[in-house]
């Protein structure tokens, strides 16, 4: 079977295809080869967006609508910006992709709960950090609204934050492709973050664990203060636990359609949210992401409450470490004193003991 | 810091413990806080050595105390010349040792230098010649000591050394064989620390070199790099191991399981493949049960060889596991496996230059880390048990001279009233009158074992004064933990009601019912799953460490005996709480994380 011009399997992206699957799919991609269990799903590929933009001319448009804007000039930006948004709004999706995604999305299960997220091309890569400017959207029921929130995170690539920082730094707008992954919504009873090293510190012998309650939009959010897990990375071992009031969560409510915010009871508060056992799977899990992308990752899990122990643990999405990955070494060459020399300079200098 | 408020008290202020007035006479004027020196005592700091000499020591047992000192001193200020760092002065109060460890002066550090590197270079540079010739010197010190042996007087000098006009008499054997037996153990704890020091030097010095790379690595992660599987302190257990297999494949588990040593070895003859099995179980003993369940300093240690109940009743622990068809064998291949992962994980994360650094460093530990292990086999296990095993027959022999009721009297005498003791044992055989001593010994015996019954009833403190600015002897670091964060937790310690805080010494987390156990003789108490609660842990209590939840131990640093063992069996352990077995007591609900060296008392 040929793959799909305008939508990929999770299980079917290859490094072929991650120019036309965005960051975050390719990723998803990857994980799925590797073993890493992700909930499953598609990307729409940007040549479904692509497609979108020629077969209504909304090339041209875009341009006529951005010449002339100034970088400088907020309220400029911000015009050109709902401008086009309200353009890629009004269109109905080419045909063939529009079916391309219904039948992807029937394939998952008529009525299934979806996330639609962006997967931009530039978003996710190292050196530009500006994720999560694309928006998400949460528990989507039925074909009518896939297709709808597609076309919202294609339109989403011209909020206002995203052309005013394209145009500060010199990206093309048009050269800016947009995937959207379509991924089964993770009935997640707890969620969070991980991280292959300490952001404080860049200490690259620990994992830490963000976790909170329900979905892990409020921990990304700030709106609720996780638990926090330090894990030793060799040893795997959870060397530090700081227990929060974890007063709110994110849940999906099937009948509503919706993920709503509730109140934690509370019991469940100030109690860790995930067993010790859980936190060395999901220490073992980023630990896994990081030595298959061969640099530190910053990663978005959850554990879903309909599946069983032990084959629970999802990884959301997975990207690398932006802020310690860049700083520089020291430049100075350390010198270490070695045979001899060393022990005599390590006897000489032995444990301070405070006074 | 003022001077003037010292963290801990003088010793001089120090009180005894009711009923333990006038102790100080059991122990000799060096080892004591006299007041004629109040002031240099006062100046320095000293911690408790409860980690070697956990009770208050018998009058006699102080000569592995001054043997002990005496040896390490040497090896740092005499023969290897380590640049910042001479012995450690010692001292007992209230019946406890305490320690300070002596620095040399700033401006004589660099001159010692040179000396240094000629000196332990050549260890370092021929570790494993010199190894060999060291277990020749420590093996044939100990067949000497072996093969003394104390008879009593007879009633009348042989007729053949009057035929061939000897002209001595039987005491003389008596007093040599006594000074050979004390001359000999000094040797042999010149030789316990001819290795040791440099052992632990460079440890430490790849401990700092990849602290200084990873700094918040634990440093269970850095004993891990380092630490052999095969050390021979682990021979013992092993040798049990294999001899319950044995018994199972042979059908002589069955006879093993009940009755007396006697009465079981007696029913396994019986039996059609007996002969076998007890040959394998007379050869493992030597030298496998030459094993104390103490620590080799103390007159009181018990070795398998003298109570082979002790290793009997491991192996009824094993028989049933074995039939169960449990592996109870070491997991070796695991471990080192899991040694090479973690070594090579951290490695990875070093830059190039830096892995070539940590190579050399590592592989100097690990070729002088075994004999830190092995060293205790040798000499506490195996020499020091035939010195204790010796003295014993030499009290026992006194005692039916009529110098004591008991068979361990001589050991509330120290060493040099036992020099008198055989004077008068000798001297009132050739007079032909009673001895002395029956007269004055049992009253005087009975009086020092309520003295140090009193000594025993109260915890020593952690320390004596101020700590000082920098701790630079390579034992107390290593063996004792002592650093800031341990003193921090001695002066603390009171102020958390329903936890304590120790070393996390070995990885994992674990809840489970306290076993708080004060002497090896209670060692049959713990039951599956329990956390054994107790000051301080031997190399010989491994097999019950087969069937514990974790460990947690009052002193004792990484390198502790409780720590190496803990992570050879995958165990948390938090060592060093100070306090702990004290503070618990047995059947509370406790959460031991060996991972942040926390203990939780749940309930």
């Amino acid at each position: 079977m040929s793959k799909g011009l305008y939508t990929l399997d999770f299980s079917e992206i290859g490094t072929e295809d991650h120019d036309r699957v965005g960051g975050k799919c390719a990723s998803l991609g990857d994980m799925t080869q590797a073993g890493v269990a992700v909930p499953p799903g598609f990307a729409v590929t940007t040549d479904a967006y692509a497609e979108m933009l020629k077969h209504h001319g909304l090339q041209a448009e875009i341009e006529r609508h951005l010449k002339g804007v100034d970088p400088d000039d907020l309220d400029s930006v911000d015009r050109a910006a709902q401008a086009i948004r309200i353009r890629i709004r009004s269109h109905h999706l080419p045909e063939s992709v529009e079916a391309a995604i219904r039948v992807a999305y029937a394939e998952m299960g008529e009525g299934m709960p979806v996330a639609v997220r962006s997967s931009a091309t530039a978003e996710d890569m190292p050196d530009a950090s500006f994720a999560g400017q694309q928006d998400t959207y949460l528990w989507v029921k039925g074909g009518d609204d896939v297709v709808a929130k597609v076309r919202d995170c294609w339109a989403s690539l011209y909020t206002t934050r995203a052309v005013a920082y394209r145009e500060k730094n010199k990206i093309s707008h048009i050269d800016v492709l947009m995937s959207v992954g379509v991924q089964k919504m993770v009935n997640a009873k707890t969620a969070g973050v991980a991280m292959t090293l300490d952001p404080v510190t860049g200490d690259r012998t620990r994992i830490v664990i963000d976790a909170s309650w329900g979905l892990g939009e409020l921990v990304v959010s700030g709106i609720v203060t996780p638990d926090n897990y330090t894990v030793e990375k060799i040893l795997m071992e959870v060397i530090d636990r700081k227990i929060s009031d974890k007063h709110v969560e994110l849940v999906g409510d099937a009948a509503l359609g919706e993920a709503v915010e509730r109140e934690v009871e509370e019991a469940r508060r100030k109690v860790q949210c995930v067993s010790d056992a859980e936190i060395i799977a999901i220490a073992t899990l980023a630990k896994q992401l990081e030595k298959q992308k061969k640099c530190p990752q910053d990663i978005e899990w959850a554990i879903d409450a309909d599946l069983p122990e032990g084959q629970n643990l999802l990884a959301l999405q997975s990207r690398p470490e932006t802020v310690w990955s860049q700083k520089k070494k020291d430049g100075a060459k350390k010198t270490y004193s070695t045979g001899m020399m060393g022990i005599v300079s390590t006897l000489n200098s032995a444990l301070k003991v405070k006074t | 810091m003022d001077a003037q408020t010292p963290l801990f008290p003088s010793a001089f202020d120090v009180k005894s413990p009711k009923g333990a007035e006038g102790w100080e006479e059991l122990y000799p004027y060096y080892t004591r806080f006299q007041p004629a020196r109040r002031k240099e005592d006062d100046e320095k700091f000293w911690f408790c050595n409860s980690q070697h000499w956990p009770n208050p020591l018998r009058p006699f047992d102080v000569i592995f105390l001054d043997f002990a000192i005496k040896c390490l001193g040497q090896y740092n200020s005499r023969h290897l010349m380590i640049p910042p760092a001479n012995g450690i002065d010692y001292r007992i109060l209230n019946g406890f040792v305490y320690f300070s460890p002596v620095a040399v002066a700033p401006e004589d550090i660099e001159a010692r230098v040179p000396q240094f590197l000629e000196r332990a270079g050549h260890y370092f540079g021929n570790w494993n010649e010199l190894l060999d010739n060291w277990k020749k010197k420590v093996a044939g010190a100990t067949a000497e000591l072996e093969a003394l042996s104390f008879a009593p007087l007879p009633d009348v000098v042989p007729l053949e050394w009057i035929k061939e006009g000897r002209g001595l008499d039987n005491t003389n054997e008596i007093f040599e064989t006594y000074e050979k037996a004390i001359e000999l153990s000094y040797k042999i704890w010149q030789y316990h620390f001819e290795f040791l020091n440099l052992g632990y030097a460079a440890y430490l010095d790849f401990f700092g070199f990849v602290k200084e790379q990873f700094p918040t690595i634990p440093d269970q992660a850095i004993a891990k790099m380092v630490q052999g599987v095969d050390s021979e302190l682990f021979r013992p257990d092993d040798e049990l191991k294999k001899l319950s297999r044995l018994a199972v494949e042979l059908g002589v588990d069955e006879a093993l399981m009940t009755g007396s040593v006697e009465q079981s070895l007696a029913a396994v003859a019986a039996l059609p493949n007996g002969a076998k099995w007890l040959a394998a179980w007379t050869e493992a003993q030597d030298p496998w049960f030459n094993f104390t369940s103490g620590n080799g300093f103390y007159s009181t240690d018990k070795y398998w060889k003298d109570h082979l109940d002790i290793p009997l009743g491991y192996m009824r622990d094993y028989i049933p596991r074995v039939k169960d068809g449990e592996t109870i064998e070491r997991p070796t291949a695991r471990l080192l496996t899991e040694r090479d992962r973690i070594t090579a994980e951290y490695r990875e994360m070093m830059d190039e230059e830096a892995q070539e650094v940590f190579d050399g460093k590592l592989g100097l530990s690990r070729t002088v880390f075994p004999y830190v292990e092995d060293h205790n086999f040798y000499i506490e296990h195996w020499a020091l048990g035939v010195f204790w095993r010796k003295m014993r027959e030499l009290s026992k022999l006194l005692s039916e001279a009529g110098f004591w009721p008991e068979e361990d009297g001589m050991f509330f005498l120290n060493r040099n009233e036992v020099r008198d003791v055989l004077w008068d044992y000798c001297a009132s055989w050739a007079i032909g009158t009673p001895n002395v001593g029956s007269a004055i010994w049992p009253d005087e015996i009975a009086r020092r074992r309520d003295l140090l019954t009193a000594l025993g009833s109260e915890t020593p403190l952690p320390a004596l004064n101020n700590p000082p600015e920098v701790i630079t002897e390579p034992f107390t670091i290593m063996l004792w933990g002592i650093t800031s964060d341990a003193i921090d937790r001695w002066v603390g310690g009171a102020d958390d009601t329903d936890g304590l805080q120790g070393m996390a010494a070995a990885p994992g987390t674990v809840e489970g019912i306290a076993r708080v156990l004060r002497s090896p003789d209670q060692l049959s108490e713990l039951q599956k799953g329990e956390i054994l609660v107790t000051p301080v842990t031997a190399p010989s209590w491994a097999p019950v460490f087969g069937k514990i939840g974790a460990a947690v131990t009052d002193i004792g640093g990484m390198m502790s005996h409780a720590a190496i063992v803990c992570r050879e069996y995958g165990l948390p352990a938090v060592t060093g709480t100070g306090n702990a077995s004290a503070r618990i007591k047995t059947g509370m609900r406790l959460r031991v994380d060996g991972n942040t060296g926390k203990v939780t008392i749940l309930d």
